[in-house]
């Protein structure tokens, strides 16, 4: 049975995820291309590089799509096929919801408590610190294809801190400002 | 009170609008609710440093947290719902109709100019989160630290997290025991 094969498969990858999509995404690419077979390494990249250009949150993006097309290329209908999309989305959520619900319990009922207290001092620098390397990451030359990129990131950050121009309305400035000077 | 409709409409806005990762939902989400009041500036802090320290994706982690400071586990369930939903519709839609999306020549402008915008996007909360966190010199050593050895060294972040929640239960055990030895 396809749909349990692939809950599972996507449970435990969901699971096992520390770190966000990113990270997400080998341990993906091994369960799908490698150990299951289920699609091939060019789908894959493409469903990657989809997940990365629609919203949302790229686990989820590509865990809705490998279970798509896991099932159509399969031959089954549409019907089915966002079936197993839902499959795979909902399975790749679970674990986290599950942990993470946990963690809000442990958090209100000890939050005050001094130990508690000084992990979260602890974690704060060091979460920031992994925030910050983010923003480093994708400062790759494929994000800053030339002198222009800089000036809409300078001048998004300007008008993000200073200006105080909303992150939705800045995302569509963005990408009106890529269609007329691209 | 925040109702859970006024949650999934939040929650779905930003996961609608999310590009490039849960980081900058960061920026999103203190919009939506530390601007309402919903949500004070350290519970927020609290909240980011929970998502980005627990397993799973960020997006959702923050929802689920975020979810469950506004309404509780119905809160969570809804926001988790909410921001996962817009983005399961359109890559469906995509998959379904739009198989040549990525190579279509607007939207390869168009990302062209949002890709710089979100590592904007990123930079931002780090300022924020600095200016609502008490920072001490110490605090800095982390934070260089731990940006050093992920960029430079490519250590993994589950690394940096375990060494910090040890050492940070030695430190506050021992300070809490000295305290109560004095007394």
């Amino acid at each position: 049975m396809i749909y349990i094969e692939l809950f599972l498969t996507f449970f435990l990858i969901g699971m096992f995820t520390i770190g966000g999509g990113y990270s997400m995404l080998p341990l993906i690419q091994n369960e799908v291309v490698s150990v299951h077979a289920w699609i091939d390494e060019t789908t894959f990249t493409d469903i990657v590089a989809i997940s990365q250009m629609t919203p949302g949150p790229i686990g989820i993006n590509s865990a809705t799509y490998v279970g798509y097309e896991v099932l159509s290329k399969s031959g089954a209908s549409e019907l089915m096929s966002v079936l197993g999309s839902f499959t795979a989305t909902f399975a790749v959520v679970l674990p986290s919801f599950i942990i993470v619900l946990l963690l809000c319990k442990v958090y209100e009922t000890w939050k005050n408590h001094p130990i508690f207290k000084g992990v979260m001092a602890g974690l704060k620098p060091a979460v920031i610190g992994l925030i910050g390397t983010a923003a480093l990451t994708l400062a790759t030359p494929e994000n800053f294809i030339d002198w222009k990129s800089f000036v809409i990131c300078i001048v998004a950050f300007i008008a993000l801190y200073f200006k105080k121009v909303g992150p939705f309305a800045i995302i569509g400035l963005g990408a009106i400002v890529g269609l007329l000077v691209y | 009170m925040v109702s859970l409709w006024q949650i999934f409409l939040i929650f779905a806005k930003i996961g609608a609008f999310t590009i490039g990762g849960g980081i900058p939902m960061i920026a999103a989400i203190k919009s939506e609710l530390v601007s309402r009041k919903w949500l004070n500036e350290e519970d927020f802090v609290d909240i980011i440093t929970l998502a980005q320290t627990a397993p799973g994706l960020f997006a959702v982690n923050i929802s689920i947290l975020t979810g469950h400071r506004l309404r509780g586990t119905k809160g969570s369930v809804v926001a988790t719902i909410a921001s996962c939903l817009p983005p399961f519709l359109i890559i469906l839609l995509v998959a379904i109709f739009f198989t040549n999306f990525k190579d279509n020549e607007y939207v390869i402008k168009a990302f062209k100019g949002i890709r710089p915008v979100v590592v904007a996007l990123i930079g931002v909360p780090v300022i924020d989160m600095i200016k609502a966190t008490k920072m001490r010199w110490w605090s800095w050593v982390v934070v260089i630290s731990s940006m050093s050895l992920v960029c430079f060294l490519k250590v993994s972040p589950i690394y940096i997290l375990i060494c910090v929640i040890v050492t940070a239960v030695f430190i506050s055990w021992y300070k809490n025991k000295e305290h109560h030895d004095i007394h």
